[in-house]
């Protein structure tokens, strides 16, 4: 039974007048001790697959799902009391940026050790004494010491590691990482990125990885799943994927990557166009009007077909446009 | 800790020279307007000489700074001077009346945040549903109510018709309950609004996602992280109104016959008290500036970031 299994997961978004899916139908599961990166550029609906899991989604969001299950529990049914046992202890989530997503007016070990008073119930100074663990469990030097410092005393190297002792302090099974180094310079994305495998090494620790930075899903990711305007347009292993990416904006996607770009290409390519307004879609493949081998057949909606064994595209001329 | 007290000595120094900026301005105003406090207290039938000595025996055929000077002498040895009108001293003419405005204040300040901070929190938790609008409706309706006419209405209703609380003066404790009223109302929809507003603001930042995500109850993430946040600007507006009471509460206290530093201030004014005036509005510079220093200092408390 995998850790955590998605079927058909929607989320609603209505503004005013406006309606749109800000993730439609997706479907993937994560097994224990693994890694899923989410991939797409911003506004693709990664980050609200992440919220939908937790039911955080922003007022005016509705969740439709056919199952979210973590360990076969099935958590749609859960009531809202419920889904707040399991917040923080069972999932958690570690934010992008590490200095808003801590309160200022609280100690940083205050805010590991309330969680621990509310999942584990613990006493005051038993979760205490494991929020101090859990900081050093991260490698926050000195950590008895910078439990009782606030947010804006430390560097953003160690609020990062702040937030992350704060999601696994409660041993979740899963940790929903939503851009975890996005916010911090590029020195400090390898220690956080190193932290985060070896947490996984030592916890059996399933991460579900929300990027735009396919080096992040290189290094980290075991399964990938590519998201275009609110679908997910491409499904694979990492090596696979990088080996041979199937769908064109894939493609296009790792074109476009400083760094990833195939050796010979000077300037760095971007694709043609913009991300379609998700209020008003093309009736057919999504990525169409932008796609260099775009043809009459791509007016149609485009499936998720397993293109090839284990392989999932959204396109009807993924193998044919192979070159 | 030599830091600190720099800071502190820093702040005492600043504090000095608002006062002396203030009781300067205060001097001259009171002494350039064109009425004369010595007909005022001796009465249109006086005639020359008794005006010209009671001008000598005031002091007032000496330069203005002279005239100045003395009285600030005096106020540093906390002598305001003496009423030419009620023959009081001012000092105690304000120490008497202080208790009344403080309970007054008390009272007000108290329902302005039993009322405004938990509706405030409620409707920013609820925004935008009936809820919402029906206590910005309210409130709406509470700030705009003049002082002078809601304090008429309880009092006719509650103190004259149903005979349940006293109509004016201060006798006994519950003669402050109607007055408190009238200031609570009127102040305690600017309060849930102004919560209103800062929770909304505060309840988008990423610490309050972060907190649900954390498995916090809705309870602990609007009390414990949204509004301690939320509490922060209020603070401000918060101290500045309660200095702005404690300096005499004009309306209330009049309507009410309570003697308290408003009605004094307004006496004094009606009476061309000069050394009254200067008096109550020197006393509420000080409670201003005093409830700066105690606004910072509880900031401190409050915001960590503030070092």
């Amino acid at each position: 039974m995998p850790l955590l299994n998605v079927q058909n997961l929607s989320v609603r978004f209505e503004l005013g007048r406006q309606s749109f899916h800000a993730v439609d139908h997706a479907s993937f599961t994560l097994e224990e001790g693994r890694t899923l990166a989410l991939v797409g550029e911003s506004g693709c609906g990664k980050t609200s697959i992440g919220l939908a899991l937790l039911r955080l989604v922003p007022p005016g969001a509705t969740i439709q799902a056919d199952s979210i299950a973590v360990r076969g529990r099935e958590l749609t049914r859960l009531t809202e009391r419920e889904i707040c046992a399991i917040r923080g202890k069972d999932l958690a989530m570690v934010f992008q940026d590490p200095l808003t997503a801590l309160n200022p007016v609280y100690t940083v070990g205050e805010q590991i050790a309330e969680g621990l008073r509310l999942h584990e119930k613990l006493k005051r100074r038993e979760a205490w004494t494991r929020a101090v663990e859990a900081m050093r469990e991260v490698g926050i030097p000195d950590p008895a010491q910078r439990a009782r410092e606030y947010p804006h005393q430390l560097s953003g190297g160690l609020r990062q590691r702040v937030t992350i002792a704060q999601a696994i302090a409660c041993r979740p099974a899963l940790l929903i990482a939503d851009e975890p180094t996005t916010a911090l310079d590029v020195s400090l994305q390898a220690q956080i990125i190193d932290l985060l495998l070896q947490l996984q090494a030592d916890r059996r620790l399933s991460i579900l990885l929300i990027t735009h930075d396919l080096g992040v899903v290189a290094e980290m990711a075991h399964d990938v799943a590519v998201m275009y305007a609110g679908q997910i347009v491409e499904y694979a292993d990492v090596k696979s994927l990088f080996a041979r990416p199937l769908h064109p904006y894939t493609r296009g996607l790792m074109r476009s990557a400083p760094g990833l770009a195939e050796n010979g290409e000077r300037r760095l390519y971007s694709l043609e166009g913009t991300v379609p307004d998700l209020a008003r879609l093309p009736a057919g493949c999504r990525f169409a009007p932008r796609c260099p081998h775009a043809v009459d057949r791509c007016q149609a909606p485009q499936a998720l077909r397993e293109v090839e064994p284990s392989r999932l595209a959204r396109c009807c001329r993924a193998l044919e446009t192979l070159s | 800790m030599t830091r600190r007290i720099l800071r502190i000595l820093n702040r005492l120094v600043q504090s000095v020279v608002t006062l002396l900026g203030v009781s300067m301005l205060v001097f001259v105003i009171t002494h350039a307007i064109p009425a004369d406090p010595v007909a005022a207290i001796t009465g249109p039938k006086a005639d020359k000489a008794t005006r010209d000595r009671m001008r000598q025996e005031l002091g007032l055929n000496d330069p203005l700074w002279v005239q100045y000077g003395r009285y600030l002498w005096g106020v540093l040895r906390g002598d305001l001077g003496t009423s030419p009108v009620t023959h009081e001293r001012v000092t105690e003419a304000i120490l008497i009346r202080f208790p009344s405005t403080l309970f007054l204040s008390l009272g007000g300040v108290a329902i302005w945040l039993i009322v405004g901070v938990p509706v405030g929190v409620l409707t920013a938790r609820h925004r935008g549903k009936p809820i919402d609008w029906l206590t910005l409706i309210l409130a709406m309706i509470g700030i705009s109510l003049p002082t002078f006419w809601l304090g008429r209405l309880l009092q006719y209703q509650i103190a004259y018709r149903d005979g349940v609380l006293p109509v004016a003066g201060f006798f006994r404790w519950d003669s402050l309950v109607l007055p408190s009223l009238t200031l609570g109302i009127v102040g305690a929809g600017y309060y849930a609004r102004l919560v209103h507003s800062n929770m909304v603001e505060v309840l988008n930042q990423d610490y309050i996602r972060a907190a649900r995500a954390r498995g916090l109850s809705e309870p602990v993430v609007l009390f414990k992280h949204a509004l301690r946040n939320a509490l922060i600007p209020v603070l401000t507006v918060l101290a500045l109104d309660i200095a702005g009471l404690l300096a005499g509460v004009v309306f209330t206290e009049s309507i009410f016959a309570l003697p308290g530093l408003g009605a004094l201030a307004l006496q004094a004014v009606l009476t061309m008290d000069v050394p009254m005036i200067m008096g109550t509005v020197l006393f509420a510079a000080v409670m201003v500036v005093g409830a700066n220093i105690v606004v910072d200092f509880v900031y401190r408390l409050v915001d960590p970031r503030i070092q």
